[in-house]
C-alpha cells in the first residue's frame, strides 16, 4: 500500500496549533539549529484517518479473527478496562509528582492501585511481594535473574550458571545471558517433561537457578515440579517461574507454593491488557521471602495512617529497572480486570482455557501427529509430520490457515518437537469457534492428501503473497528516506572506528 | 462468574464427552493434592459498572488536574483526538507481533514509517521498531556500543537524565562495565572532564540535548573527540525539540535514543512510553530490537517484514543481541500517527511555540525578586532557575495553589537544594504563565 509520505501534499496541514499568545519570539542561536526540516508527511487529517484505517484493515487481530498463538494467550480485551485507564485522573497524571516533597498525597489513588495490584497478585501466585516496575516479560525476566544475582553475590556465592530446559521460551537463555550468566540446556525426556537424570548431573554448586515455564510449553504441567524445586535448592540455585503460562493454572496451583523464588506475570497474556501489534506489556515480578531485599526501588508503601508511599530506602535493592513504577496505564487495567473476575472468574479463566485446549488435541489427534499423548492445559502441542512427508509443512498449513481467516497457532516451536504447531484457544473462545477451527484443521489434512499441490504459493486472498524475506535482509530498507542500505557490504564491518 | 467465557453447561458436556473426562477437575489431574494453592482468598467478583466505580474513586483521589511545569524528559503535551481514534482500531490493538507477515501489513508498514519518522527525525539511517522506554533504549544502546567495540568504560554526562544514570547502573552491576560520570558546568557538559576521561578502553559517550537542565547544545566537538580514541557517542534526544534544534545525525552522533512519550502518548503516571533507538546504517546489525524492512511479496508487490531477525532472541537465544520480544508497538503507532497528523511544519511550529512560551515565562520569573534565572546557556523549553529557599519547599507550597511549578534539582543533584527545573509546553497559556509567576511570588514574599 502507499506509505503516507508518498501521499504527502506541499503545504497540506493535519492538525491545529493554538496562535502564539505570548509577546515573545524566541530565536534559537544559529550554530545550534537544524539545517533542513524532518520529512514528516504534510497530509490532512482526513488522509491520516483514511491511511492508517485502511492499514489497520491489513491485520488480523483477536477482535476481527480466532488467533489461537501458543504460548501467547490471545484471549479477548474487554472494553472497559480501556474506558478505566483513560480516566483523566490516571492518564494525566505526571510520573515526577509523588517525588516531589510530600508528594505521594498528589497520587494517592495510582498508588492505592499499585499496592491494591500488589496484594492481589501476591495471592494469585503466592509470592511474597511484587514489583511493579518492569515493562513486559522479558524485562520482568531480567529484573528476577538480576535479583538471583545479587542474592548469590551477597552471600558470596560463586555462581556461573543458569538452567533452562531446551522448550524454553528463547527470552529465557538470552536474559540468563544478559544479566552475566551461562546457560545449560536440559533436553526433555519421553514424557515431555524435564530429564531429571540429566538435570541431577547439571546440578553443580556453581548453578545460580533455573527458569522453568509451568505448564511448559508443550502444554504439560511436570508433577515433578517441587522435586526439581527442591533439587536446585540443594545447590543454593533459586526457581525463576517465566509467568506467560499462567493461564493455565489460576486457583490451581501457585508458583510460590511449589518452590519458586522468583516469578514474571505478563499482563497481556494472563491478565487480558492488549497486546497492541506487539506491545506494549508489562511484567510484574513477584519473590518469596529470601529475595525481597532485593526488589527494585521504589516500593509501595501503606503507613500507619492509611497512607500510601514510595519508599526508596531498601539498602540491598538492585536499583531502579525502570524509570517510574511500571507500565502504570496497563496496570490499571489489569487491576481492573482483576476486581471484575474475582476469585471465581479467575478459576473459571484456566478451567476454560484448559477445557478448550484439551478439546482441540482430542478432536485433532486423529489428523495430525501428537507427540506427547497426555492431558495438556491450555495449550497443545501438534505436529505436521505426516503432513510434511506428502510436502505440507507447518508453514503451508499456516498459510492455508490465513487464506481462511483464521490466524495461525505458533509454528516451529517449542523446537524440541518437529513441524510443531501450538495451539491456545484462550478461554475467550467458544465451541462454536473451536468447531470450525477443529473441521477447518481436518480439511487441511485432507487436502494435504489428496491435493498436497493446493498449499503451493499460499496466502493467496492476503493482500499480499509470502514475501521475499531473503530479498528483505539482502537489500535492506528500513527507512523510506534512506532507501536501500548497502546490506552486504555492512554485514562484514562492525567496529569502524577500532 | 466470568463474563468473557462463551462456553455454555451444554457446551461444556459435549467438550467433556469428546475428550473422554467426567469434569474438568480431571482435567488438572497433574497438578497433585500436595501442589494446590494453600490459599486463593480473593474477592469475588464485581459487576462491570461497580468496577468502574471503584476505579473512577481512585482516580478522583489523585491531585488532578494540576497546571503542569514539570517535565524532566515527561511532558504535557497536547494529543490530537485522531491518534486515541485510530489506536483504537482493533485491528491494530489487539493483534500480537507479526510473526506471519501477510495477515499484518498494517502494523508492519506502520512499524517501518514510524522508523523512517524516527529517522528523518533525528537524521540518523536506521532506527528499530520500538524499545520500552527513553531509560531501557539508553541501557540497550550503551551494550550496543560495547558489542560493537568490544571495550567497557562508559563516560556519561552529569547532564543525562540522574533517573537514566540509575537504571544504567543497576542493569551493570554483575557486569564488568566501568562507568565515569562527568559533572555539568554551567549547565552544560563539561569538555575537559569528558576529554580527559576519553581513552582507548572508553566504549561511549553518553549525552543528553537538551540535557536535563533544559540546556542546548552542539556536541559534534564531544563527537570528534569521541571518534579519535575509537569510542562511539550515545546521545539521547527530546523528539519535539528536534523541530528547531541540530539533530544527533549532523553531529555526528553514532546511536540517538529517547523518550517518545512526548509525540502523542499521555503521561500515564509513568508508562506505557515509548523508547526508540536509531544508529548508524553500519551498526544495523549490532542494534538490539525487532527492525522491519521492505521487501517484495510473489508478485513484486511492494510489502513489509521482521527483517535481521538472526539478531533476536526466538531465533538465536543465548546469541541474541538483546532479550527483549514484546516492545511498544501501539505506542510506536501512536507516534507515528501524531507526527503525520503534525507534518513537516507543525513540527517546526509546535517546536517554536514552546520555545516562545518557555521564553516568555522565563522572562516572567525573572523579574520575581530573588529569583535568579540561569542563562549561561541557551534553553529549549525546560529550564533552570535558582531560588532563594529551598526548591522542594516552594514547590510543596505551589502545589496547594494548583501549579506544579517545576522539579527541585535537590532530589538528584547535591548542593542544587534551591534550584527547580521548569517546563513549559503549548499547553500552558499566558494567563496560566502570568498567575504561576504571580503565585510564585507571593509564594516567596510569604516565605521570606
Amino acid at each position: 500500500m502507499t506509505l503516507i509520505f508518498e501521499k504527502s501534499i506541499k503545504d497540506r496541514r493535519g492538525v491545529s496549533l493554538p496562535q502564539s499568545d505570548v509577546p515573545v519570539k524566541a530565536i534559537v542561536p544559529t550554530a545550534l539549529r537544524r539545517k533542513t526540516t524532518a520529512q514528516f508527511p504534510e497530509v490532512s487529517e482526513l488522509d491520516v484517518v483514511r491511511h492508517f484505517t485502511k492499514l489497520s484493515q491489513k491485520n488480523f487481530s483477536v477482535d476481527t479473527q480466532f488467533y489461537p498463538l501458543g504460548s501467547c494467550t490471545m484471549k479477548y480485551n474487554p472494553r472497559f478496562t480501556e474506558k478505566v485507564a483513560a480516566l483523566s485522573g490516571f492518564a494525566e497524571l505526571h510520573p515526577l509528582l509523588p517525588q516531589l516533597r510530600h508528594g505521594e498525597r498528589f497520587t494517592q489513588g495510582a498508588l492505592e492501585l499499585l499496592y491494591g495490584l500488589e496484594q492481589l497478585l501476591c495471592e494469585i501466585t503466592g509470592m511474597k511481594n511484587f514489583t511493579m516496575q518492569p515493562l513486559a516479560g522479558a524485562h520482568g525476566e531480567l529484573t528476577g535473574i538480576m535479583m538471583i544475582a545479587a542474592y548469590h553475590k551477597a552471600k558470596g556465592n560463586k555462581k556461573k550458571y543458569i538452567i533452562v530446559p531446551d522448550t524454553a521460551h528463547g527470552t529465557n537463555p538470552a536474559t540468563a545471558i544478559i544479566a552475566g550468566y551461562e546457560t545449560v540446556s536440559i533436553p526433555t525426556g519421553p514424557q515431555g517433561v524435564m530429564d531429571l537424570e540429566r538435570l541431577k548431573k547439571a546440578l553443580t554448586p556453581e548453578v545460580a537457578g533455573m527458569m522453568l515455564t509451568c505448564p511448559d510449553t508443550l502444554g504439560i504441567f511436570n508433577s515433578d515440579i517441587d522435586k526439581i524445586a527442591q533439587m536446585v535448592h540443594d545447590v543454593d540455585g533459586l526457581m525463576y517461574y517465566d509467568g506467560a503460562n499462567l493461564n493455565a493454572i489460576l486457583g490451581r496451583c501457585r508458583p510460590g507454593d511449589i518452590g519458586f523464588d522468583v516469578i514474571h506475570l505478563n499482563t497481556h497474556k494472563t491478565f487480558t491488557t492488549p497486546h497492541g501489534g506487539g506491545g506494549p506489556g508489562a511484567g510484574p515480578v513477584g519473590v518469596s521471602e529470601k529475595l525481597v531485599k532485593y526488589l527494585p526501588i521504589s516500593r509501595v508503601v501503606k503507613n500507619s495512617d492509611g497512607q500510601f508511599v514510595l519508599n526508596y530506602a531498601y539498602p540491598d535493592s538492585i536499583g531502579y529497572v525502570a524509570s517510574f513504577y511500571g507500565n502504570f496505564g496497563l496496570l490499571v487495567r489489569a487491576y481492573a480486570y482483576i476486581l471484575l473476575l474475582g476469585k471465581e472468574g479467575l478459576i473459571e479463566t484456566s478451567n476454560h482455557a484448559v477445557l478448550n485446549a484439551n478439546y482441540i488435541m482430542q478432536s485433532l489427534k486423529k489428523f495430525y501427529h501428537l507427540p506427547y499423548p497426555r492431558t495438556c492445559m491450555h495449550e497443545c502441542v501438534l505436529s505436521a509430520v505426516h503432513q510434511a512427508q506428502r510436502g505440507v509443512h507447518a508453514i503451508d498449513i499456516a498459510k492455508y490457515l490465513i487464506d481462511q481467516d483464521v490466524h495461525p497457532p505458533t509454528v516451529y516451536f517449542p523446537l524440541t518437537v518437529k513441524e510443531a504447531m501450538m495451539i491456545e484457544p484462550t478461554e475467550t473462545e467458544s465451541k462454536q469457534t473451536i468447531d470450525e477451527f477443529i473441521k477447518l484443521m481436518i480439511e487441511v489434512n485432507r487436502v494435504s492428501i489428496e491435493n498436497p499441490e493446493q498449499f503451493k504459493d499460499l496466502p493467496r486472498r492476503m493482500p499480499i503473497s509470502r514475501p521475499d524475506e531473503v530479498k528483505a535482509a539482502r537489500d535492506l530498507n528500513t527507512n523510506f528516506f534512506g532507501r536501500a542500505l548497502d546490506g552486504p557490504s555492512a554485514q562484514n564491518k562492525t567496529a569502524v572506528h577500532s | 462468574m466470568n463474563p468473557y467465557i462463551a462456553n455454555t453447561e451444554a457446551d461444556v458436556k459435549a467438550m467433556l464427552d469428546t475428550i473422554g473426562v467426567a469434569s474438568i477437575e480431571d482435567l488438572f489431574a497433574d497438578i497433585k493434592p500436595h501442589q494446590r494453592p494453600r490459599s486463593f482468598a480473593l474477592p469475588s467478583g464485581k459487576s462491570e459498572f461497580e468496577v468502574i466505580e471503584d476505579l473512577k474513586r481512585l482516580a478522583e483521589k489523585n491531585r488532578s488536574p494540576l497546571t503542569l511545569f514539570v517535565g524532566g524528559g515527561y511532558y504535557d503535551h497536547y494529543i490530537p483526538a485522531a491518534v486515541d481514534s485510530l489506536i483504537s482500531r482493533g485491528e491494530f490493538f489487539t493483534a500480537y507481533t507479526p510473526y506471519q507477515p501477510e495477515c499484518s501489513q498494517g502494523t508492519l508498514q506502520s512499524l517501518y514509517e514510524f522508523q523512517s519518522s524516527l529517522c528523518t527525525l533525528t537524521q540518523m539511517e536506521v532506527a528499530n521498531a520500538s524499545l520500552y522506554d527513553g531509560g531501557t533504549a539508553m541501557y540497550e544502546a550503551m551494550m550496543m556500543a560495547i558489542r560493537i567495540n568490544g571495550r567497557n568504560r562508559i563516560i556519561m554526562d552529569g547532564g543525562v537524565s540522574p533517573i537514566y544514570r540509575k537504571i544504567l547502573k543497576s542493569y551493570t552491576s554483575n557486569l564488568a562495565i566501568e562507568f565515569v560520570e562527568t559533572p555539568v558546568v554551567h549547565g552544560q557538559a563539561d569538555r575537559g572532564h569528558i576529554r580527559k576521561a576519553l581513552n582507548k578502553e572508553t566504549a561511549a559517550v553518553i549525552l543528553q540535548n537538551p540535557n536535563f537542565f533544559g540546556a542546548i547544545d552542539d556536541h559534534s566537538d564531544l563527537v570528534q573527540a569521541a571518534h579519535s580514541v575509537g569510542a562511539l557517542v550515545i546521545e539521547s534526544v527530546y523528539p519535539i525539540s528536534l523541530g528547531l534544534l541540530k539533530t544527533p545525525g549532523e553531529m555526528g552522533v553514532d546511536i540517538t535514543v529517547g523518550e517518545g512519550q512526548s509525540l502523542g502518548l499521555p503521561l500515564n503516571f509513568g508508562g506505557p512510553y515509548l523508547g526508540f533507538l536509531a544508529a548508524k546504517k553500519e551498526f544495523v546489525r549490532k542494534m538490539p530490537g525487532r527492525i522491519v524492512g521492505q521487501t517484495v511479496d510473489g508478485l513484486g508487490r511492494r510489502c513489509f517484514v521482521n527483517t535481521l531477525q538472526a539478531r533476536e532472541q526466538h531465533i538465536r537465544r543465548e546469541k541474541a543481541t538483546s532479550n527483549i520480544c514484546t516492545n511498544v508497538s501501539l505506542c510506536a503507532l501512536r507516534a507515528l500517527i501524531y507526527m503525520c497528523l503534525l507534518g513537516r511544519q507543525g513540527l517546526v511550529d509546535l517546536a517554536q511555540l514552546n520555545l516562545d512560551k518557555a521564553e516568555y515565562a522565563r522572562a516572567c520569573l525573572e523579574k520575581i525578586p530573588g529569583v535568579e534565572v540561569k542563562r549561561s546557556s541557551p534553553t529549549f523549553n525546560e529550564f533552570t532557575v535558582c531560588l532563594p529557599h529551598d526548591a522542594s519547599a516552594v514547590v510543596e507550597t505551589m502545589i496547594d495553589r494548583g501549579f506544579a511549578a517545576g522539579f527541585p534539582c535537590g532530589r538528584y543533584y547535591q548542593g542544587m537544594d534551591n534550584y527547580m527545573i521548569v517546563a513549559v509546553t503549548e499547553k500552558r497559556t499566558k494567563q496560566e504563565i502570568d498567575q504561576f509567576a504571580e503565585n510564585l511570588k507571593d509564594v516567596l514574599a510569604r516565605f521570606s
